[in-house]
């Protein structure tokens, strides 16, 4: 399928770029023309992806629409990009938050107090071009610079446009999330070494054959260490408990655009990493640590719910539930079975529109009272009774009502982590009682902000929302229901591709149980 | 009649409210109160004639269910082969059943809030919800697999806090307190659905389906050769058929299984199945497969790294399954969000908090008979729980004053009665109560909806010309009663009395309602709560087991507790001299509200004739013998008429009017209540300890607050800011990580000078600058420091670790 020209898939990553290089040249004192050519590109963006989807065979469980062009021969480095079952719906959220994400931008008033506007949708149509190509590309060195140049855009966008405590956490952020990323590149480096190329499907190919071994025999041997470089860079962004603690900060002091694509977006690199690498590449060691992992993630389901509860910070609130939301995912993944990685990529999508949509609500309620404190609010459904509602949907989307989104993930995550060989019954048990806790604080927060008494007078006379909010928004529902009443839409395009997958990984389930007592 | 396409119509059961609520969610803002709730009944009450039509399909099928796929979507969640979840619905006798209960008793509450809710600011937006709770109702009762029923469970479950909830922004805190109530009731059923949940897992990797049946697979294959049987004695059918046409259907149901083994012999195609041994296990839904797996025995089910029998595999599914339905059905321990809901406007706590949605839990486990019947264990703490929360329910109602508070309780207590049948195998009479206790109930809330309201009424009228609107004030804590001085509770008993004389017909049917659920003969609570008691003395005493002694010693004693804070209620309530001006000046409701009272009424008198038993005074000759039982028997394979006892009935009969003659000699006065305090006359004699005990509701949301409710708060307030705040956010990362890594930095950067890297560094330090002036305006140079020096680390770090990389290629 080698294509000759453009594909698709390369003309959807360079989009943002052109969209960004002609901004470039528009004076930055024309915001609206800077506005309109972002929220155009990033359309256009989108319907691309749409035609992606349209195109793409569900049949085939490998890489489609695959361009390959030599890029450091020598080395083994080459442009590659392909989209398969796991990063499709992927890529089509990233173009799909961008859109709801500019509209937020333009609803919001960050620009009059902190100015450069232009730069600003500069950033976000770099920060969609390397977040496309990390989900596109099938080359490791590649994709690892994808993977940290989405930190330079998300970097600039908390410093520059963020909250009182910005310069801080866009420092952490950085910092945290490139630490951790070091050791992957030591990794990857050794496995490109070791394999003669970088190009993913020709190591997972090599691996399959048995041409290319890593060393295995327990959880700490050579295997496991290149396991571990990646795994800790992957950890790091999705945030697996305990490594979240850069998440609060980032999310607090983000903007609502970047809060969005970044629990939107960007967290989902780790838990795409792990499937696209850490499962076809090391699947020993994938088995071995999977129960760790496992724990790590229950604690972390738990932990971020528990923790949630007692935020006053609407924001915080948010951002520790991602903390929860993300410990499902990963979980998913290490369950090993259809259902469990299944579950886990459209919860990636799940949980990019609904806690999207809760920053999204977040932003707008600081909009209008320049305050993220719970305290602060109180029966603002009466004072805004069509935001209200849509916020009730949203909030129950997040804690996973059968018939929205998020309980399709949520249900075949632990579905999956039930019937998996290496989790099983007490994962599923611990795991379910975090739908418990996400009813305790998501319900804490939407009864503190939307119901009880209107009594204070700030909140009595808010903007309804305006077009661009609406916008914004109805996007979001609209995914919420469709996912919701139609999941087989979503899960038809993963299934031969994640099919492949855990069949290859399973095959050593046995075989480490020997080796690993 | 034709009726072989019915079926089809089960879809528009949901869709015809839902589109209702959809109507008045987004246009009802700009339609009139009539309009409004015009289109909500006429939603219910179509949806209640489609459920008839299901009726009619089923009389003319021979009872025999069907499996509907709806149109349009023809999935739900498939992940490749190995997971397939249909949107599919179930058309059979236990559904049509909870179907009719739902939509008919829906219709009444329908037309009665019309009235009830006149003038409320929002009363678009509760007619839009009450539509949106039938449609998840129905979805929960017709879906053919536990997660079709989960997505009801739930939506009922959301509705049900929309509308405790409906008067979140009530003054002076008390929309603080309604919002309370409906937090409480979403939490504490979340912990129910923990249950559903983790059984609907164990389900799925048990059976490899979540179905109840497949198309085609008959429920109850007994069923099918008691017809057959009964068909010989042609006399027989013609008598116990519903009409002729039907036991036209029953004959030729009954020649069918001769003529499949002859029409293969002479390769005819129209073969009609009364079994299903023709289909292979693995394509049976659920329920047929444990059938066959326990008539073959030893099956074993491999849960991956453990594998468990059968039975116990049961076992722990029908725990979970009561789990949940502890939850949603108000039991024990988890029945204390159940009084509290009753925040909600009164038709909410009457339609949903009474008659239908608190009833699903009994529903789920009647549906899953076969394997309540199967685990034995599960069965003991099923009647366990249902009697104790029978009677310690019963036993809180008497020490209640708020009206609608006794009824919650009693709500609570006769749940437990139903529970309890089910615990002890009696499952037709489980489903008898539920439809029997559906009227009456619903009936009761009604009647003390039209009491408070007429209170209400009273208290306006007595505080005359203060200028307010005469219907924004339904609360019991009224919003807007500022230059009272006192607060005024028209929900409180000891505000009323005498109210006979004004209300006649909330009277009337209030006492019907009030011996239909005390169990008096003839009315509906009698039959349905005789057979309750009777299964339960048959399964102690004739099959010896334990749990039918538990349940009959509890529940004999609760139903007596029944008769007597009933009549206590009726004493308070309606008897005696009115005790405040707002009592005595209380006008009757009006006909909008006082007709779906008479019509309960009726079928509070009359539904128990539903399931009469054999030779009770020649009843059964005007109402046919155990029709229900049999009717329902068509799909709950281990439903059995119960037997009447006369020994049982007549003393059960005696418990109850003695507990209301006992009430009668405490309350029948002119003033009951004891002092300037208004104390209950139980609290002042010998019984004021226990009166006490029950007043305060045995303290039983104290002991949770101490138990569950504060160490959960404290220890979410030590995790986030302690733990993860002060600890390992600021201390870990500030101070240990940050700290150690500048001193490393320090210790590093000295010999690390090299000029090759001072070139790099200037190179792409110069791009970074004049990419970060272009941004500049940062507030201090701060960040752009760190970010040039945070870039260049990836690009050194890059560098440095491809030059081995070059060695070894090159």
């Amino acid at each position: 399928m080698e294509a000759t020209g453009l594909s698709l898939l390369t003309v959807i990553l360079f989009l943002p770029l052109v969209g960004m290089t002609i901004m470039f040249f528009i004076p930055g004192d024309q915001g609206r023309n800077i506005r309109y050519t972002a929220l155009g590109f990033s359309l256009v963006t989108f319907a691309l992806t749409l035609v992606m989807w349209a195109s793409f065979d569900p049949n085939v469980s490998g890489l489609q629409m695959v361009q390959r062009w030599e890029w450091l021969p020598s080395f083994g480095i080459s442009y590659y990009v392909g989209v398969d079952g796991v990063s499709l719906l992927l890529i089509v959220l990233t173009a799909f938050i961008m859109p709801v994400s500019i509209f937020a931008s333009m609803a919001s008033h960050i620009f009059e107090e902190r100015g450069r506007e232009k730069w600003y949708y500069l950033f976000l149509m770099v920060l969609e071009w390397a977040m496309l190509g990390a989900f596109m590309i099938q080359d490791l060195i590649v994709f690892y610079i994808f993977f940290e140049i989405t930190l330079v855009p998300m970097y600039f966008l908390i410093g520059i446009w963020g909250a009182e405590n910005r310069v801080y956490a866009a420092v952490k952020f950085f910092l945290y999330t490139l630490a951790g990323s070091v050791l992957m590149l030591l990794a990857i480096l050794y496995v490109g070494n070791q394999a003669g190329t970088f190009a993913i499907p020709d190591i997972v190919r090599a691996v399959q054959a048995g041409t290319l071994t890593f060393p295995f025999d327990g959880l700490f041997s050579p295997q496991s260490y290149l396991f571990m470089g990646f795994f800790i860079a992957f950890a790091i962004k999705v945030p697996l408990w305990p490594l979240h603690s850069w998440l609060p900060d980032a999310h607090v002091q983000a903007p609502t655009a970047g809060s969005v694509i970044l629990a939107g977006v960007l967290l989902k690199l780790g838990t795409y990493g792990m499937i696209r690498v850490l499962l076809p590449v090391f699947p020993e060691a994938t088995v071995a640590w999977a129960p760790i992992i496992g724990v790590l993630a229950v604690i972390g389901i738990i932990y971020g719910a528990w923790v949630s509860y007692a935020q006053d910070d609407a924001k915080k609130l948010v951002a520790y539930s991602s903390v929860s939301h993300m410990g499902f995912i990963v979980l998913g993944i290490f369950a090993l079975n259809g259902q469990g990685v299944q579950g886990s990529i459209l919860q990636m999508v799940n949980h990019g529109v609904s806690t999207g949509g809760l920053f999204l609500i977040v932003g707008m309620l600081y909009e209008r009272r320049h305050t993220k404190k719970l305290a602060d609010y109180g029966g603002i459904w009466k004072a805004l009774p069509i935001f209200g509602a849509i916020s009730l949907v949203i909030t129950l989307s997040s804690m996973g009502l059968p018939g929205l989104n998020g309980f399709i993930g949520e249900f075949t995550i632990l579905l999956g982590t039930f019937g998996s060989d290496v989790l099983g019954f007490f994962f599923a048990l611990f795991a379910t009682l975090g739908i418990i806790l996400a009813a305790v604080y998501m319900l804490y927060m939407f009864q503190k902000v939307f119901m009880g008494e209107l009594d204070k007078e700030e909140n009595k006379h808010l903007h309804p929302m305006n077009w661009m909010e609406y916008a914004a928004l109805v996007p979001v529902l609209v995914g919420v229901f469709l996912i919701g009443i139609y999941p087989a839409l979503f899960f038809a395009p993963m299934n031969s591709t994640v099919t492949e997958i855990v069949t290859q990984v399973s095959h050593f389930v046995t075989t480490v149980a020997q080796a690993v007592p | 009649m034709y009726t072989e396409t019915y079926p089809q119509l089960v879809t528009l059961v949901i869709l015809v409210p839902a589109i209702g609520a959809f109507i008045n969610l987004f246009w009802g803002a700009r339609l009139s109160e009539r309009w409004i709730s015009a289109i909500a009944t006429v939603a219910s009450s179509l949806a209640f004639l489609v459920a008839v039509l299901l009726y009619a399909y089923l009389v003319n099928n021979n009872y025999q269910g069907v499996v509907v796929n709806p149109p349009l979507l023809d999935g739900w969640i498939r992940i490749g082969t190995s997971v397939e979840i249909p949107w599919q619905m179930r058309v059979d006798t236990l559904s049509v059943t909870m179907m009719l209960v739902v939509s008919g008793v829906g219709s009444l509450i329908h037309m009665y809030a019309a009235g009830y809710m006149h003038g409320d600011p929002m009363y678009h937006r509760f007619f839009a919800y009450l539509n949106m709770f039938l449609a998840f109702m129905l979805i929960l009762v017709t879906g053919n697999n536990f997660l079709m029923m989960f997505v009801g469970w739930e939506g009922v479950g959301l509705c049900s806090f929309l509308l405790i909830g409906f008067w979140f922004d009530k003054a002076k805190g008390v929309g603080w307190r309604n919002s309370n109530a409906a937090r409480k009731a979403m939490v504490v059923n979340r912990i129910g659905d923990f249950g559903m949940m983790m059984a609907v897992f164990m389900i799925f990797w048990t059976f490899g389906t979540l179905d109840y049946y497949r198309p085609g697979e008959i429920a109850n294959t007994e069923f099918g050769t008691h017809g057959a049987e009964a068909a010989h004695v042609e006399g027989e059918v013609a008598a116990e058929g519903e009409d002729t046409e039907a036991a036209a259907v029953t004959e030729h149901e009954e020649t069918a299984p001769a003529a499949a083994s002859e029409g293969e012999a002479h390769g005819e195609t129209a073969v009609v199945y009364t079994n299903n041994d023709h289909i292979p296990t693995e394509q049976l839904g659920v329920f047929g497969k444990t059938m066959r797996w326990v008539e073959e025995g030893g099956h074993e089910v491999d849960f991956g790294p453990f594998s468990l029998p059968f039975e116990t595999v049961l076992v722990l599914i029908t725990l979970f399954l009561l789990l949940g339905a502890t939850g949603k059905s108000a039991q024990i321990p988890l029945f204390i969000w159940l009084p509290d809901a009753m925040a909600g406007p009164t038709p909410v706590s009457a339609f949903i908090h009474a008659a239908t949605m608190v009833t699903a839990g009994v529903y789920m486990m009647v549906r899953s008979n076969v394997w309540y019947y199967e685990a034995d264990f599960t069965s003991l703490v099923v009647a366990i729980i249902g009697a104790s929360t029978a009677i310690v329910a019963g036993f809180i109602a008497i020490g209640q004053w708020d009206i609608k508070r006794v009824l919650a309780y009693s709500t609570v207590s006769q749940l437990g009665f139903m529970v309890a049948a089910v615990g002890v195998g009696a499952y037709s009479a489980a489903i008898f109560h539920l439809l029997t206790h559906a009227f009456f109930k619903a009936l009761l809330f009604l009647g003390s909806g039209s009491v408070i309201h007429g209170v209400e009424h009273g208290h306006h009228l007595a505080h005359a010309g203060h200028g307010h609107g005469e219907h924004d004030h339904h609360d019991a804590h009224a919003d807007a009663h500022d230059h009272h001085e006192e607060e005024f509770d028209p929900q409180d008993m000891r505000n009323m009395g005498g109210l006979w004389r004004n209300m006649p017909i909330t009277y009337l049917t209030y006492v019907v309602g009030t011996l239909a659920l005390a169990g008096i003969f003839p009315f509906a609570g009698f039959w349905s709560k005789d057979e309750i008691l009777a299964d339960s003395l048959v399964a102690g005493v004739q099959e010896g087991n334990l749990r039918g002694y538990i349940a009959f010693g509890l529940l004999i004693l609760a139903a007596a507790f029944t008769a007597f804070y009933m009549w206590r209620q009726v004493e308070l309530v309606f008897h005696g001299k009115p005790r405040t001006e707002a009592a005595r000046r209380a006008p009757e409701s009006t006909a909008v509200m006082t007709i779906p009272l008479v019509v309960l009424m009726i079928g509070s008198i009359f539904a128990g004739f539903l399931n009469t038993p054999a030779g009770v005074l020649g009843l059964d000759n005007i109402f046919g013998a155990h029709r229900f039982s049999d009717w329902l028997s068509a799909t709950v394979v281990h439903a059995h008429a119960g037997e009447f006892q006369w020994l049982l009935a007549l003393s059960a009969l005696g418990i109850a009017i003695v507990a209301i003659f006992l009430a009668r000699r405490f309350y029948a006065k002119d003033s009951p209540l004891v002092g300037e305090e208004q104390r209950d006359p139980l609290a002042v004699g010998g019984f004021g300890a226990a009166w006490s005990l029950a007043n305060a509701r045995l303290y039983w949301d104290e002991t949770y607050y101490r138990l569950f409710e504060g160490p959960f708060n404290a220890l979410s307030k030590f995790l986030a800011d302690t733990l993860d705040w002060r600890f390992w956010h600021d201390y870990f990362h500030n101070t240990v990580i940050r700290d150690g890594f500048n001193a490393i930095g320090e210790l590093l950067s000295k010999p690390v000078d090299l000029g090759i890297i001072d070139g790099v560094v200037n190179g792409v330090g110069r791009l970074t600058r004049w990419l970060s002036g272009a941004v500049r305006g940062v507030q201090t140079g701060y960040v752009r420091t760190y970010a040039i020096t945070l870039l260049l680390g990836v690009v050194i770090v890059i560098v440095v670790l491809l030059l081995p990389l070059l060695q070894t290629n090159g």
